[in-house]
């Protein structure tokens, strides 16, 4: 079972998907409740490496390998550990979820949205389980398939152009990362003589320090763009405002970490010395986006853009959390990573809520929506609190772990970064004053209906779930402490491996001059 | 004076008689044949079609040359001659609905597909310049006919007279090439001509630059790499469809065939000279084949405008050269073979009886109207913009690390470059067709057998060559290694 388990986590969407297939494309409710019960199930079963992780150990668990296209040295290599195991949870959480959420949402094409949704939950957890560079990059690239129709099919006004951005942005980084792996690839030939994309063969390869920085970068774009850290985010706000809910809860909730993720699972342990290096470049963009993020939102006057920009925000401490490069710090990044799954799934969903109700998304068209909606509001009142960080929430957590790690490796940094939580706070609560409180001075909003129990069915996991790594958060530390005190160990060792070994390339070189001077 | 014949190992060429009788056979057959029951050289030629891949299969792993050391059989060509036969399977069946329903169904055009097949087999066996000038000019010759096949229209026959003046002109260049090599060494024959270059015994060195500087020329227009490509957009936009995919397809793996096997085994030794030369034309060819095909509005064109893109990332392969880059050559041409029939196909299917139908916004809202041949449509776009798990990526990505391994990142990151280009122009075809309303006029489209069949077997090559290409790349890798 154990060899299976992810595999079966990733591929039983597909199952889905073929079940889908066969199904007639009228019979809406059916379509509807297979993708559920598929997607429900998958997230039962990821409960079995929630409890069956050994949490005591930092090496990779669950793990399979097998040949795959031998003669490249590509394999399916799947396997988890500390940091990819939330990540996993949190798709497989989240796809159920937001699928429940599109219910009375999507009305067009609703085979092909369920086919896509479904696919989506197949590539996102083979890009969390993945440990063959090859693997990874197959189901990197194969995730924005569904992405693209989600936005582009069922999306807004402006989809089309949102979804074609988004793919050109997304690739324009990947694809120098696929040459930076083939890279990668034959220095790992050249050095050991066997051809492999096995990220664990190729992590203990020594990499010279100048080829390390442009491999490093080749990733950290793909990564960055990804996240989307400042200046690459523009594509972000244009995906988020268009797409539909559940491809924003989605896009929020799983896609963005794959770029955090990737800095913790690839260029921190392929290229220590560059990510150590440059960890000052990235804290700097991280609190830009940080506090530009946050100043952005207080400008928007649609609600669904706002959260948009929140997620730079966030995102930026992750980023900021993981480049303290301490144990804090990067249990922080992961854990503000689960919570912003969490807390901006869940405002997107509520959002969601809003316009389907209104078919608008300004704040000026709404006000006073709590004497309407008491349910609603008290539901939007404790996501905006997560995600403002309060105390008792999950996000306070978070922020607080990356703030302690940062205040540990630069105070200067945590100051700026405190910044944002103030900002935060306003830009959240105002809005939620203006949308929630006040007159009703629209008449539509006198007939607004509270939550139904589907609704309210998707909001409550959500909920527990914030309040649970509010109060005890300790199961999710003890989970990742191992993994991330090996991931920085090896980070640390491998670091000054590579400077002795460079300075001796240099004495070397200076010994050769020497020589021939001597001649 | 006693007439002896000379040692013919038949074996090796069976597969070359077969197609050569059929064809004749069926330009015999033909006038004999009342008009309703023309389709019967249809399924003659596809039954010569199967027959000769078994007689190829037979030859697998076979080395040999006859004709004294004219035509040579081994692997590589083996190979090559599985793309072309399948590649001419694949477009008799998407044919045969098209030509019912032009009304210029006669047994002449699957006699003229045999020939041409034959020819490009003569050009990966050749193993002689003058056997390979004889392939090039048998397949171009039936081309140039065939591209002139709906001879009521204006737009083919144009096709055809261009096709046919550029080619004669490049069949000139080809030839110029071959008598100064020949001048310089005192032999076609390719395994002369390396040892002549090898030991120094060739005559004046700027001959056998100027040589093979003329025989680039001359397939560099077979296979429509810049600057050689401006036959290439309006000879695709004329042309039947059929005969469209069919020019994409085997007569360019043809070209490469010969190309790689004259510059890769006989000018080897002054790989240094050319490689930059081949370096910037792959360059030129990626880049001005994927910018243009951004602004076409017409399906076809737009597909003639990627295939020159394509055929940069072959020249990338052949840049990178040794047995990796060749063996991922291959791959990519066979990959490049089912998504481009496969991509053709659909438009062949969109057609209707005088109207083509190739504008692209033909294809809005395609999704809804026929989804089938919509998904399919979209996973041959992708295919060909190079995402997993189709045999794009793959192709791609062998092709990339190919010429990573040569050392030629910098060309690696311009054709990444480009890919990134070229995903606009293929997901425009498919945001037309799913994100787009329908036209109002518009119809399901009716899909008959022989196009079914074709797209069925494009499919399953795009995504076997995708997901599970091991096996086929180790027969990519055992074709090459009889070069070395």
């Amino acid at each position: 079972m154990d060899t299976w388990i992810l595999t079966i986590l990733t591929f039983f969407p597909l199952l889905g998907i073929l079940i889908l297939l066969l199904i007639d494309r009228s019979k809406l409710g059916t379509i509807k409740m297979v993708a559920f019960v598929i997607s429900s199930l998958n997230a039962i079963f990821s409960l079995y490496i929630y409890f069956n992780f050994a949490a005591e150990s930092s090496a990779m668990q669950f793990s399979v390998n097998k040949a795959w296209i031998e003669s490249l040295g590509i394999s399916y290599h799947l396997g988890i550990d500390g940091i990819s195991l939330f990540l996993v949870l949190l798709t497989t959480f989240l796809t159920p979820l937001a699928i429940l959420s599109s219910w009375s949402a999507i009305t067009e094409k609703v085979k092909g949205y369920y086919i896509s949704m479904l696919f989506l939950e197949t590539g996102m957890i083979g890009v969390f389980v993945s440990l063959d560079l090859f693997l990874f990059y197959v189901f990197w690239e194969v995730m924005l398939i569904p992405m693209y129709f989600l936005i582009g099919i069922w999306g807004g006004p402006r989809r089309i152009y949102a979804t074609i951005k988004f793919v050109l942005f997304t690739m324009t980084g990947s694809l120098l990362m696929l040459v930076a792996i083939l890279v990668l690839y034959f220095m790992n030939h050249s050095f050991t003589g066997t051809y492999t994309f096995n990220l664990l063969e190729i992590t203990k390869l020594p990499i010279p320090l100048g080829a390390q920085f442009w491999l490093f970068f080749a990733f950290a774009l793909a990564f960055a763009i990804k996240v989307p850290m400042f200046p690459f985010h523009t594509w972000l706000p244009d995906a988020h405002v268009e797409a539909p809910t559940a491809g924003s809860v989605i896009l929020a909730g799983v896609l963005l970490k794959m770029g955090t993720y990737g800095f913790l699972r690839f260029c921190l342990p392929l290229f220590p010395n560059a990510f150590m290096d440059y960890g000052t470049l990235f804290s700097v963009l991280a609190i830009i986006s940080i506090i530009y993020g946050a100043l952005v939102c207080i400008r928007q006057e649609d609600v669904k853009s706002l959260v948009a920009f929140s997620s730079v925000s966030h995102l930026g401490f992750v980023m900021l959390g993981l480049f303290a490069l301490n144990v804090q710090g990067m249990e922080g990044g992961i854990l503000q990573m689960i919570n912003h799954g969490i807390s901006t799934g869940a405002l997107f969903l509520i959002v969601g809520m809003l316009y389907e109700r209104r078919h608008t998304r300004l704040i000026s068209d709404f006000g006073g929506v709590s004497k309407k909606m008491p349910v609603f509001a008290a539901f939007f009142m404790i996501v905006t609190l997560s995600s403002i960080g309060l105390p008792g929430t999950n996000g306070f957590v978070g922020e607080f772990t990356i703030l302690l790690g940062t205040f540990k490796s630069n105070v200067a940094y945590a100051v700026f970064a405190a910044v944002g939580i103030i900002l935060a706070a306003i830009y959240m609560l105002w809005m939620y004053q203006r949308v929630m409180f006040g007159k009703i001075t629209k008449p539509e909003n006198e007939k607004l209906k509270d939550l139904n129990l589907r609704e309210k069915i998707v909001l409550i996991p959500l909920i527990l779930a914030i309040f649970w790594i509010g109060i005890y958060p300790k199961p999710f530390f003890s989970k990742m402490e191992p993994s991330v005190k090996s991931l920085l160990e090896n980070a640390r060792t491998k670091y000054e491996k590579n400077q002795l070994f460079e300075e001796s390339l240099q004495v070397d070189s200076q010994q050769m001059e020497q020589m021939k001077q001597m001649e | 004076m006693d007439w002896i014949m000379p040692a013919v190992n038949f074996k090796l060429i069976l597969p070359e008689i077969i197609l050569c009788v059929f064809a004749i056979f069926i330009l015999i057959l033909d006038p004999f044949l009342s008009r309703g029951r023309k389709i019967l050289t249809a399924h003659l030629a596809w039954i010569a079609i199967v027959l000769a891949f078994l007689a190829n299969l037979s030859l697998w792993d076979f080395q040999d040359t006859t004709f004294s050391q004219m035509f040579l059989v081994d692997n590589y060509a083996t190979f090559f001659k599985f793309i072309f036969l399948v590649g001419s399977f694949l477009i008799i069946f998407a044919s045969m609905n098209y030509l019912k329903r032009e009304e210029i169904l006669h047994g002449e055009y699957f006699s003229l597909i045999l020939f041409s097949t034959l020819g490009m087999m003569l050009l990966a066996s050749g193993f002689d310049l003058i056997i390979i000038f004889l392939g090039l000019e048998i397949m171009s010759v039936s081309l140039y006919v065939l591209a002139g096949f709906r001879r009521g229209d204006l737009k083919s026959n144009e096709a055809s007279l261009k096709y046919f003046l550029m080619g004669a002109f490049a069949t000139g260049f080809l030839l110029y090439g071959i008598v100064m090599i020949y001048g310089s060494v005192g032999s076609t024959n390719l395994e002369q001509i390396i040892k002549s270059i090898a030991f120094g015994e060739a005559g004046p060195n700027l001959l056998i630059w100027a040589g093979a500087g003329l025989l680039l020329v001359g397939f560099g227009f077979k296979i429509a790499s810049v600057p050689f490509h401006m036959w290439v957009p309006d000879v695709y936009q004329g042309a039947p469809t059929p005969v469209t995919a069919f020019i994409s397809a085997g007569p360019k793996a043809a070209g490469f065939a010969a190309l790689l096997r004259v510059f890769l085994f006989s000018f080897v030794t002054i790989k240094l000279d050319w490689t930059m030369i081949i370096w910037i034309m792959a360059a030129l060819t990626m880049t001005v084949g994927n910018i243009i095909a951004i602004a076409q509005s017409d399906i076809k064109r737009m597909l003639a405008y990627s295939s020159i893109a394509h055929v940069g990332y072959v020249l990338v392969a052949l840049v990178a050269g040794g047995e990796t880059g060749i063996s991922s050559a291959l791959f990519y041409l066979l990959a490049y073979t089912f998504m481009n029939i496969g991509a053709f196909t659909v438009v062949i299917a969109l057609g209707k009886k005088g109207q083509e139908n190739t504008g692209l916004d033909d294809y809005s809202g395609l999704g809804s109207r026929s989804p089938l041949l919509a998904v399919l449509m979209t996973v041959f776009m992708f295919s060909l913009a190079g995402f997993p798990p189709t045999a794009g990526f793959m192709g791609k990505f062998y092709v990339f690390s190919a010429a990573v391994k040569s050392g030629f990142v910098g060309l690696v990151i311009i054709a990444v470059i480009n890919s990134l280009v070229s995903i606009y122009y293929y997901l425009r075809v498919v945001v037309i067709m799913f994100m787009h309303p329908p036209q109002p006029e518009a119809q399901k489209v009716p899909l008959a057998f022989g196009a079914a069949l074709v797209l069925l077997i494009s499919i399953w090559g795009v995504l076997q060559m995708g997901i599970f290409p091991e096996s086929l790349l180790k027969v990519a890798q055992a074709s090459v290694s009889s070069i070395f």
